[in-house]
């Protein structure tokens, strides 16, 4: 492992093998169910192919850690403890919770299994670190992509927890966690059911001048014919306050924080993570391997502009931005 | 056991003058037991309410109301962490937290009152927070009432408080929405936000008011109401029903209300609410586990 840690996503047992030939250090995933914040159809692993992954994944030298990072049901705990010891058994190398209630269950369980704190958590400042590292022995938060490198250089000075940051993917516009715009609209939210802006209350209008994208029948953008029609995530729509409608709260990017990576290094964050397990496996492959050699370029003192504009074509509505790493609307 | 009528903290950036001419008002309502005072949405406002809150408190004490100060829902610059730490080291108030950040900086066991905006999901969770003090609960808006009953199961001393009137707070950001729209970024917002008492309506496409925006925050467009009666909510473990000052008829509302846990005639309660200068229309999909927006109607 280089100066900072690449955690990748593996949605699908193909992906982990994927992330991990390319030279992830660690592979996120979750189990098939509503225990994990990526609960598509198609997605996830269940006991045994989390099991002999984790094997795969150590053979090859890589960690895996499990993302049982939605907040459980009232009722439905259940749930949600089953997953933290299918995790254990399984051997993960750590698992990445958000729930109080999923948090102390791990610690009921192992004294010894790493905990991380989800971005779901939203743990921003240093005094939110130290409730949650006092209380359940969490060793490491990912932090909310809404922060500013320089914030995050902040917060590594009086944080008692190891930082994780995206770096690379789609991008969160409110904080994540504390966002219930998609059930407002739905009744599924990140928080309530692990999806935001649920496929099956998407649909597409073709009309004579264009495609309307619409969740639960909200016209969220309209795509001229020809262009490509964005999925519509309810914050990246185009929405009128007064007159003439706007990328109101983001305009449809990706984060590409490439160019970054030394100023994050050096500000001490310890890993450096990709959004995308629902990407599929030519993407993570190809994410994977460009990181891999920034950081490796990195390491040996060399600049990572070779690699920076590698990805481009990955982004939403190729667009690329540092997200909120250079504020500029601060 | 009657429900209990509580006032939520005030969430937009009303003129002083105003803030302090509501909570006189306030004061003065006899079926209002506590009232949530204290900057939720953004730091940068705390300023310039401060004062104003401060003598309100003074005053619905005095008036016999129980005062209760809610923290910040996002904790995000350095100023943040000082009001914080401010608030928490002030003697004699009973807090809502509406982040666990304040955890790490109250005593163990200190009572608190956890806020609307923590994630809080189910009983363990709950129990969590009450082995650390938590007196009382204002349930997430997003969960159902049968959730709700689950929390309460497992934790039956716990008080519990819903979010029962007003546009529902969504989402927080850390970009000012009100600065991005007028062109300014948020250390040079102007307070733009001031001009919205109930928050900027946000359209669709296609000229659907679905959503609000109110600096940081996004708020519902409609205005969320109860889809239970007074029974069902007691049996969930209810006892307190929270009203989010808006601009409109608050008086009304108040009373609207008030009729209604006595009656237990919703019909009556819509019709009496949408006489209160309302900023959006009745929604009330959240309590039965259905989408938040859907409209409400008398059952």
């Amino acid at each position: 492992m280089g100066s900072i840690e690449l955690v990748c996503p593996a949605g699908s047992p193909a992906m982990l093998e994927a992330a991990i030939e390319a030279g992830a250090d660690s592979v996120y995933c979750g189990l098939r169910d509503e225990t994990n914040a990526r609960n598509f159809p198609g997605l996830n692993f269940d006991a045994t192919e989390l099991t002999r992954a984790v094997d795969f994944a150590h053979r090859k030298g890589s960690n895996v850690l499990v993302a049982i990072n939605t907040f459980a049901r009232a009722g439905g705990e259940d749930r949600w403890r089953a997953s933290v010891k299918t995790a254990i058994n399984a051997g993960a190398d750590a698992i990445i919770a958000a729930d109080l209630a999923v948090l102390a269950h791990v610690r009921q369980l192992s004294s010894a299994v790493r905990l991380h704190l989800s971005v779901q958590a939203a743990a921003n400042t240093p005094e939110a670190i130290r409730f949650y590292v006092e209380t359940f022995g969490v060793r490491r938060v990912v932090v909310p992509r809404v922060m500013s490198a320089a914030e995050i250089a902040d917060l590594i000075k009086e944080s008692s927890a190891e930082i994780e940051a995206f770096v690379f993917g789609g991008l969160c516009v409110m904080t994540e966690g504390r966002c219930a715009l998609s059930s407002y609209v739905s009744g599924q939210s990140p928080n309530l059911s692990g999806v935001c802006s649920p496929p099956e209350a998407v649909s597409f209008e073709r009309t004579s001048e264009g495609m309307i994208s619409r969740l639960a029948g909200l016209a969220l953008d309209k795509t001229p014919t020809g262009a490509t029609a964005g999925y519509p995530t309810l914050c990246k729509g185009r929405f009128a306050t007064d007159g003439d409608a706007t990328y109101l709260f983001e305009e449809p990017t990706s984060l590409n924080a490439m160019g970054l990576l030394a100023s994050l290094r050096d500000a001490g964050v310890k890993a450096v993570k990709i959004e995308g397990r629902q990407r599929g496996k030519a993407y993570v492959a190809r994410v994977t391997r460009a990181f891999r050699k920034a950081i490796d370029a990195l390491d040996r003192g060399e600049s990572t502009a070779p690699y920076e504009h590698m990805l481009t074509d990955l982004a939403e509505g190729g667009r690329e931005t540092e997200g909120a790493y250079n504020k500029r609307w601060r | 056991m009657s429900l209990e009528i509580t006032l939520g903290p005030l969430l937009f950036n009303w003129p002083a003058a105003d803030i302090a001419g509501f909570y006189e008002r306030m004061a003065h309502e006899p079926l209002v037991r506590r009232i949530y005072l204290g900057e939720v949405v953004c730091g940068k406002r705390e300023p310039l309410a401060a004062a104003t809150l401060l003598g309100a408190a003074d005053l619905l004490r005095d008036a016999g109301k129980e005062v209760v100060w809610s923290t910040l829902g996002l904790i995000s610059t350095p100023r943040d962490r000082r009001l914080l730490r401010g608030v928490a080291e002030q003697d004699g108030w009973l807090l809502e937290l509406n982040d666990l950040a304040a955890l790490s900086l109250l005593p163990n066991c200190h009572p608190f009152v956890a806020g609307p905006l923590l994630n809080i999901y189910n009983g363990s969770a709950a129990q969590i927070l009450v082995d650390r003090g938590c007196e009382r609960l204002c349930a997430n808006i997003e969960l159902s009432l049968a959730a709700i009953g689950e929390i309460h199961r497992a934790c039956p001393d716990l008080e519990i408080e819903v979010f029962g009137f007003g546009r529902l707070p969504l989402a927080l950001s850390a970009r000012c929405y009100h600065a991005r729209q007028a062109g300014l970024s948020k250390d040079t917002c102007r307070f733009v936000c001031d001009r919205d008492p109930d928050g900027q309506a946000v359209q669709t496409l296609e000229g659907a008011s679905f959503l609000s925006i109110n600096g940081i925050q996004t708020l519902s467009h409609g205005v969320h109401t109860v889809a239970a009666s007074p029974g069902e909510l007691q049996a969930a473990g209810v006892r307190a029903v929270r009203l989010s000052p808006h601009a409109c008829d608050m008086s009304g509302v108040i009373a609207a209300y008030g009729r209604y846990f006595e009656s237990g005639d919703r019909g009556r309660l819509l019709a009496q609410l949408l006489a209160c200068d309302l900023p959006g229309p009745l929604v009330d999909g959240y309590l039965g586990g259905a989408a938040g927006m859907r409209p409400a109607v008398a059952l």
